[in-house]
This record gives C-alpha cells, sequence and structure tokens, in this order.
C-alpha cells in the first residue's frame, strides 16, 4: 500500500520538470497521503487497501497533468486535494463506529440532493460557466453543489430502496411515490440547467441501485424504454441537444455549414465540432507510446490552447496524447481495478443498505467515468461532466474523495464482520 | 441481491473496457488518417516543434529556407525563415502557422520533419524522441544553381515569365525562375497577399503561381519542334523534303495565312524551300501542310513521347504541376479520342489550336533533342542529408524513354542550328559557342500582348544546358524578347565550373 502511495509521489517528481519546488511538491503530497493513510490505520483498520492509494494514484496524475497544463491551477486543485483529504478524515473519524445511521435520515439527504441542486439557480448565487448553471458564488468560493448532491441522493436511494425493496418488486404505486417526487425532483431540475452529463449519471445510478434493490429486469426494461422517449423528446424540443447530437454524429462535413457560433458558413470541424474534433487529433497524436509528458502539444503556436476545457472535461485527451495508448490504457485499468473493489465491497457487506451504498457509489463512479470518456471518444454524445480525482475541479475531488471515504467505511464494516 | 451486484459489476466494467477499446481505436486504427487531415491542427502545431530541415543549392549558399526558433510558454517552436526570399519561392514554397504549406515544404515535409520512413532517420527520431530531445529533419540539397537564378529572375525583372534550365544528359534542373514572386518571409502577414494582386508588367499578376511548371502558356512556333521531331522520326519527311510556300495554307477550303505568325521573319511568300529552310525561318504554310499530310494523331503521339499528357515528374507538388497538351476552353486537358476529326492538325503543326504547355515541358523538348532523343526524367532535390551531415538519399539520373531516333534528334540540331545562325532565333547566338534553338511568338488574340518564347540548348555538338524561357503579354516577339535572355541564361550556366 506504502508502496503504491510512493509510487504516486515519485510519479510526480520524476515525470515534471525536476526542480526544487516540484521535489518539494511531491513531498508534501507524499504526506498526505500518508498522514490519510495513518488515519484510516487509526479509524478503519479493517478497510480495504486498495482504495485509498488507487484514490492517491489517480489524483496524483490529475494533479501532474494539471501541473503540465498550467502550473497555477496545480497549485489551486492542490488546495482543494489537502481540503478533500481533510474531509475524507474529519468523514472517516466522524462515522467510524457506524455510518448507519445516515440510513435513518434518507429523507433529509433527499431533499438535500435537490436542494444542492437547485441552488445554482437562486438568483445571486448561482453563476452559468460553459453554457450550464451549475456553480455557486459565495464570495471568492466558487463551487458546484452537484457533485455533493449526487452523493445524498445515493445515500437516499440507498435507505429508501433497503426499506422498500420488498413492496417496491410488487410494483405498488403508493411505495413509489416518494421515490419518484425526489429522483423526478433532482432530473427537472438538471433537466432545467443543461446539465446533460449529470442528467444521464443519475439516471444510470437510480436504475443500477433499482436493480440491485428489486432484482425485476422488468423495471430496468421499462426506465430504459421510458429514457428513450423522454430521450428523443428532449431532442426534439431542446436544440441544445440536437447540435450535441449532430456533433457527435458528423463532427466533419466536407461542404460549409451554416454556423452559429459565428453566424457565416463554415465547416463544421472549424466550428461546432471543433473541441471534438481537435480532442481526438490530439489522442491520436498520442499514438502507442504517446509524447511524453509535457511534450504534447496542447497549444497553439501563440501558446494559447488549442482545446477549450482540456484541464477539466477533456484531461483524458490530453493525458491519451503525453501518455499514449499505454498510458491511457493503464489510467483505464486503473479506473477499473477501483471499480472492481467497490464492487467487493458491496458484495460482502452484510446488510443491504451497505450493498447499495457501495454499489452505488461505485457504479456512479464508473458510470461518471464512462459519460465523460464516453464522450471525448465519440462513444457516447459529449456531455461536459469532470473525470473523477484526474480533473481540474475542487467540488468534484471533495466530493469523489467523500465516495471513497463511504466505500471505505462499507469495506471496513464487511471486513471486521467476516473476521469474526 | 449479490447476484444483481455481479450482474451490475459487468456492466460497469464492460463500460469502461467499451472505453480501452475506442481509445485503442482512435490512437492506432484511426491515428493515420487523422494525421493525414488538412484540418489536423494539433498536426499543424506540432510540425513546429520539429526542428525543420534546411534547404539550400549545393553552394550552400544563399540558404533557402532555415529555422529561426522561438520560445512560447515553455514551448520550443522553430518558424522558418527564407534568406533568399523570393529568388526561388514558389519552388522552395513556405511553410507557416497561418498558410499551412506549399512547394517542395509541402512535397519533402516528410523529409523536412524527419517522418520518412528512411531506416536511418527512423532510428536518429526515435531516439531523439526517447531522449526528449528536438526532432531534426533532414535537409534538402537542390540542384539550383542560385547565381543563374538570380540571373534569369532579373532578366524576366517586372515582366511576368518563367526561365527553366536543365541539364540533358541528367534532367538535373538548373534554373526555376517564375515572375513575378512574392517574400515567403511574409506570406501570413495580413494583407500582404492582397498587396500582390496586381504585381507584374500589365498586371498579370499571379505570383504564388509557378509558372515553371504549372503555367500553361500556347506553344507558338516552339511547337515546331514536335512536329519536325514527328516529321523526321516517321521518315514520311527528310530534311530536304520540298515545299511550295504561297504565302498561305489551305485548310478546309481556306487560306490560313503566314502572315497569322508574328515570329516568321523574310518575305511574306518564300515560294520553293525544303524543310530546313522552312524551321530555320519558322514558315507556317510548311508545318501547316506537314500537319495536313501527318495527321494530328501522329504528332500528339510525337508529343506524347516528349512527355506531353503527363504531369511532369519533378519533386514539387503534383497540383503546383501542369501536364502540357490540347486543353478545352473549361481549361481541361482535351485528350482527343479521334484526332483526325476533332483536331486541326494544321494549326497544331504549327503550335496554335487550344495547345497549353509548360515551360519545364518546353525545356524537356529541348533536352531531349539534346540528349540524342532519349528524354531524362527532371529533378530539383539533388540530395538528401541528415542532420549530422550524412548522404542519406542522392538523386540519380534516370530515363523516361526515348521520343526520337538518334539520327532523327541530329537532324533536328543541326535545323535548330541554322535557326540561330541565321534564322528568327540570331539573338540568342553566343560567340564561339554553338547555340540551337527555337523561336516561338504566340498571339493570344489580343492585339500586343503576345507571348514569346525561345527553347534552345548549348553547345550543340556536346550539349550541356537546355533552357526554356517564356514571357507573356509582350509587344514583341520570341526572337528580339526571350531570346537575348536564354543567351544569357546558357552563357552563365556555360561559364560555370
Amino acid at each position: 500500500m506504502i508502496t503504491a502511495i510512493g509510487f504516486a509521489s515519485v510519479y510526480i517528481a520524476r515525470k515534471s520538470e525536476v526542480s526544487l519546488a516540484s521535489v518539494l511538491y511531491a513531498a508534501f503530497f507524499f504526506a498526505l497521503f500518508v498522514a490519510a493513510h495513518l488515519v484510516v490505520r487509526w479509524t478503519l483498520p479493517q478497510a480495504d487497501p486498495y482504495l485509498l492509494p488507487i484514490a492517491g494514484l489517480l489524483a496524483a496524475i490529475g494533479l501532474t497533468e494539471i501541473y503540465r497544463l498550467g502550473p497555477k491551477d496545480a497549485f489551486r486543485q492542490g488546495l482543494w486535494v489537502v481540503i478533500a483529504v481533510a474531509v475524507f478524515a474529519l468523514a472517516l473519524l466522524a462515522f467510524r463506529r457506524d455510518y448507519r445511521v445516515l440510513e435513518n435520515y434518507k429523507y433529509i439527504f433527499g431533499l438535500v440532493a435537490v436542494a444542492l441542486l437547485f441552488l445554482p439557480k437562486v438568483p445571486g448565487l448561482g453563476t452559468t460557466v460553459n453554457g450550464a448553471r451549475l456553480w455557486v458564488h459565495i464570495g471568492p468560493l466558487q463551487f458546484q453543489p452537484g457533485e455533493l448532491g449526487k452523493i445524498a441522493l445515493i445515500v437516499f436511494l440507498a435507505g429508501y430502496l433497503r426499506e422498500k425493496r420488498e413492496v417496491l418488486a410488487q410494483g405498488r404505486l403508493k411505495d413509489w411515490g416518494p421515490l419518484l417526487v425526489i429522483w423526478g425532483a433532482s432530473m427537472l431540475v438538471l433537466a432545467a440547467t443543461n446539465d446533460l452529463g449529470s442528467g444521464l449519471l443519475y439516471y444510470g445510478i437510480f436504475l443500477g441501485m433499482l436493480y440491485v434493490a428489486t432484482a425485476r429486469t422488468a423495471f430496468v426494461a421499462g426506465f430504459l424504454g421510458l429514457f428513450l422517449v423522454g430521450a428523443i423528446g428532449i431532442y426534439k424540443v431542446t436544440p441544445h441537444v440536437r447540435e450535441r447530437v449532430t456533433i457527435w454524429l458528423h463532427p466533419w462535413t466536407e461542404h460549409k455549414v451554416y454556423c452559429p457560433l459565428t453566424n457565416s458558413m463554415a465547416l463544421r470541424q472549424d466550428c461546432q465540432s471543433y473541441q471534438l474534433v481537435r480532442s481526438l487529433y490530439s489522442m491520436a497524436h498520442g499514438g502507442y507510446g504517446g509524447t511524453g509528458l509535457g511534450k504534447g502539444t496542447v497549444t497553439n503556436t501563440d501558446g494559447s490552447p488549442l482545446i477549450p476545457f482540456l484541464k477539466t472535461d477533456f484531461i483524458y485527451s490530453a493525458l491519451a496524447q503525453e501518455l499514449g495508448l499505454i498510458g491511457a490504457a493503464a489510467l483505464l485499468l486503473v479506473y477499473m481495478v477501483f471499480v472492481l473493489r467497490g464492487f467487493r465491497t458491496a458484495l460482502f457487506a452484510s446488510d443491504g443498505f451497505s450493498k447499495l451504498l457501495a454499489a452505488g457509489l461505485t457504479f456512479g463512479f464508473a458510470l461518471q467515468t464512462f459519460i465523460i470518456v464516453g464522450g471525448i471518444l465519440r462513444i457516447i454524445p459529449v456531455t461536459g461532466i469532470t473525470l473523477p480525482l484526474v480533473s481540474y475541479g475542487g467540488s468534484s475531488v471533495v466530493a469523489n474523495f467523500l465516495v471513497l471515504a463511504g466505500l471505505m467505511l462499507v469495506s471496513n464494516r464487511a471486513n471486521r464482520e467476516r473476521a469474526l | 441481491m449479490n447476484r444483481q451486484l455481479t450482474r451490475l459489476a459487468v456492466v460497469a466494467v464492460v463500460l469502461l473496457g467499451a472505453l480501452v477499446v475506442g481509445t485503442t481505436y482512435w490512437q492506432t486504427w484511426a491515428a493515420p488518417g487523422l494525421a493525414d487531415r488538412q484540418d489536423n491542427a494539433v498536426q499543424r502545431v506540432a510540425q513546429f516543434e520539429i526542428k525543420r530541415g534546411l534547404i539550400y543549392p549545393s553552394a550552400e549558399h544563399p540558404l533557402f529556407a532555415s529555422d529561426r526558433v522561438k520560445h512560447v510558454k515553455g514551448q520550443t517552436l522553430y518558424f522558418r525563415r527564407y534568406p533568399a526570399g523570393g529568388l526561388a519561392a514558389q519552388t522552395v514554397g513556405y511553410s507557416t502557422p497561418g498558410r499551412s504549406q506549399a512547394g517542395l515544404e509541402r512535397s519533402m515535409n516528410d523529409y523536412l520533419t524527419g517522418s520518412n520512413s528512411n531506416l536511418n532517420t527512423v532510428l536518429s527520431t526515435t531516439l531523439d524522441k526517447l531522449k526528449g530531445a528536438t526532432v531534426k529533419g533532414n535537409d534538402l540539397v537542390l540542384t539550383i544553381d542560385p547565381k543563374v537564378q538570380q540571373l534569369a529572375m532579373s532578366q524576366l525583372g517586372a515582366r511576368c515569365g518563367a526561365v527553366v534550365a536543365l541539364e540533358p544528359a541528367t534532367g538535373k534542373v538548373l534554373v526555376l525562375a517564375s515572375t513575378p514572386t512574392y517574400d515567403p518571409n511574409r506570406i501570413d502577414k495580413s494583407g500582404y497577399l492582397a498587396s500582390l494582386a496586381h504585381v507584374g508588367e500589365n498586371n498579370c499578376g499571379g505570383p504564388l503561381l509557378n509558372r515553371a511548371t504549372a503555367g500553361k502558356f500556347i506553344p507558338g512556333s516552339t511547337f515546331k519542334m514536335v512536329t519536325a521531331a514527328a516529321a523526321l522520326d516517321t521518315g514520311k519527311f527528310t530534311p530536304d523534303s520540298q515545299f511550295y510556300d504561297p504565302g498561305y495554307c489551305t485548310e478546309y477550303g481556306k487560306p490560313v495565312s503566314n502572315a497569322g505568325n508574328p515570329d516568321q521573319n523574310g518575305p511574306e511568300q518564300f515560294g520553293h524551300v525544303n524543310l530546313v529552310t522552312g524551321f530555320e525561318h519558322s514558315i507556317n504554310s510548311v508545318f501547316c501542310n506537314i500537319g495536313k499530310q501527318l495527321g494530328a494523331a501522329t504528332i500528339l503521339e510525337y508529343a506524347k513521347r516528349f512527355g506531353f499528357y503527363s504531369v511532369p515528374p519533378l519533386e514539387t507538388p503534383v497540383n503546383e504541376r501542369a501536364a502540357s497538351g490540347l486543353y478545352t476552353k473549361n481549361d481541361k486537358l482535351f485528350d482527343p479520342k479521334h484526332p483526325e476529326t476533332e483536331v486541326d492538325p494544321g494549326r497544331l503543326a504549327f503550335g496554335q489550336e487550344r495547345l497549353g504547355v509548360t515551360p519545364l515541358q518546353m525545356a524537356m523538348v529541348a533536352a531531349g533533342i539534346a540528349n540524342n532523343g532519349v528524354i531524362m526524367r527532371p529533378y530539383v532535390v539533388g540530395k538528401i542529408v541528415d542532420s549530422g551531415g550524412k548522404t542519406i538519399q542522392t538523386t540519380h539520373p534516370h530515363q523516361l524513354g526515348r521520343a526520337i531516333k538518334p539520327e532523327t534528334a541530329a537532324a533536328l540540331t543541326s535545323m535548330m542550328v541554322l535557326a540561330v545562325d541565321s534564322g528568327t532565333g540570331t539573338n540568342a547566338r553566343i560567340p564561339g559557342v554553338k547555340v540551337a534553338g527555337k523561336t516561338g511568338t504566340a498571339e493570344t488574340g489580343i492585339a500586343h500582348t503576345n507571348t514569346t518564347w525561345f527553347v534552345c540548348f548549348a553547345p550543340a555538338e556536346a550539349p550541356r544546358v537546355a533552357v526554356a524561357v517564356v514571357l507573356e503579354r509582350q509587344h514583341g516577339f520570341g526572337g528580339s524578347i526571350a531570346a537575348p535572355i536564354a543567351k544569357q541564361v546558357m552563357q552563365a550556366l556555360l561559364a560555370r565550373r
């Protein structure tokens, strides 16, 4: 475990430019993760030993790439990682005896989830960034409450589904009420804020957890059908969604088409889809072995960035170019190991709430990775969402460390009970 | 619940596995296709991270293209500089972030960026990449003689035209001049191209066009070299074949007057002449009658042997070269299926009839006659040198094929010598050197805007240079305008070594 954390830190030092600052930087993060490890040893001695090192490795890869793209951003992100680790440690300390008290507050969590999602809509608090109103501004702090809303919703779903799983399976409408109200409200808010990525994510998490709880494939099929109907409906109604789908299906055009950005005629690859297309070029430029960290092409000849939102949504594209297929595949395998450890935790947990909580957190983590990387790879349309633990973004990294805390709490309990 | 959990885990793993497959697709299978796309912004920038190879003539000076290092936000970029400016701008081309590429900079990009498949290059490029060092491209050593190129450019001056000089025995390009020219150092400055719209005498413009290889001109009487070659090589005519010149030639029942030929010197009617005299004084009626007897098919067949109807090989991009031949009104190359009914053989024979030829093609005709009838493949890149100074590729002379028999070439040579000695091309005479040449003056349909030609080689007994000179929109004649330039270029080239 220590070696894995060590590797994570050494990785930072070796790959970035070797200077006193970067060595100190690496040493600091090494110390941070040693501290986090000590907290884990003290509070949750039987927690899954892989989860923290993997999270540390992913955060380190993210920091390294952010440092390469913009050293100033890396400093800010570093601060956020410190905050995230502190929140992580606090969560472990607070719930080290029994996290299952959370189940008692499931409705509060449900309401909190909706409230958090709704927060950016409040006039004076919300700010619109990149076309979606997802941010809350309180003084100098900028914050994306939706990331935490996701966790609150998972806690609610885990608690509610655990309690009502038998009756839900029978299909009594009365029992569906609260579930549909809270979930439906969050979907509505997401649709209203144009946050398609999160909408997809929430839908997927809901479906996954519902299936685990009720074991009814009919529900899954029904909701998938509903999803299709809803998706087609949204496609017909929203020009924004239509554009995303067009970009996804036909990023290149042979002839000039109308470009709404400049209000003139242009090839689509020079207009709406230039971000996606350049991101594909960026990955292709990496090839098998990549250009090497710091050696990739991410700016124009005048130093301006080639791809917008490279350090947040499109960080995978930069990593794939600089680390090549070998590095990108390794990164995806790291995600896969994390996800498998998460599901293992869910399998070994003894009670329904723990199982559902671990499954929800893990599946959400996997689905979020798929939605953003799949978008970049043109498997699905691009929706702006962060790559867990790697992307630049404070709320995202804090939320994902809370996911980690949840999984470690569940795994500690499961392993302790197995050992007895 | 565990069964469902396992299934959900499988779904999650399949989703992540799809990402591995997707990444593999874009980084391996689709990568070469994406790299070749014109709009690939990443490639366009990445090119400037490579220390591009130099381009210079064998004398090493002046450098046609060199690199200038610039540090932008921690990145080391190499931008192009063109110390020779407009000297061979259309041939060398440019490579800039704003306007992509042209000329040898485009067609030889793989060598200049060290991404060709030469084993030596692959090895050093891979090593450089592993070491994290800057990848260095290969240098191009051109066959162009910069001094004579300069002479040709200054002789053309503000007029629009081109000079091509070849070494007949090898196909080596010694001069490839095209005016008006442009400054590749300023090509992506805003407003520069617009400022060039009306350069050149009589607003001829088009400075980016490589007139030497892509300019299509009416050949006029210079095409009589091809017609004469066909006449002699088929055995249907001899230098002594007799003709009667009444001052016109009758075609389709109507007279085609010699007076339409501004190139012809001497009287309006020559009366009884042989082929040699007809060539010497560029008499249209003589060639008109040859054309009628040979037929258009035979003449075109011989034109093809000299390289017409195919884009002449050269290292520059293929769209910066043009094939010579008959062209339709829509500027499409026209290869008639039934020449005997579709082409006027008389006009074809003396070089009118919708013909469009490049100076490079006419130089190849002269070089072919000079080289005993064998056409050599022209080349402008003499060798390719790696960044350590090691030659990795040398261009060897290559025969394209035989156009005419050696006897035909010898007979044509003596006719061309006579044309310079006492015919239309006397302005190209060089004391002590036997020059073989042919003038051409083609009317373009607009008064006082003749296309003037001189195509020649020297010394006639052991040719070392073949030259084609063309100037458009001229008041004078090939013999008075183009021949003196050809003379200067030949003299300068023969004086080398």
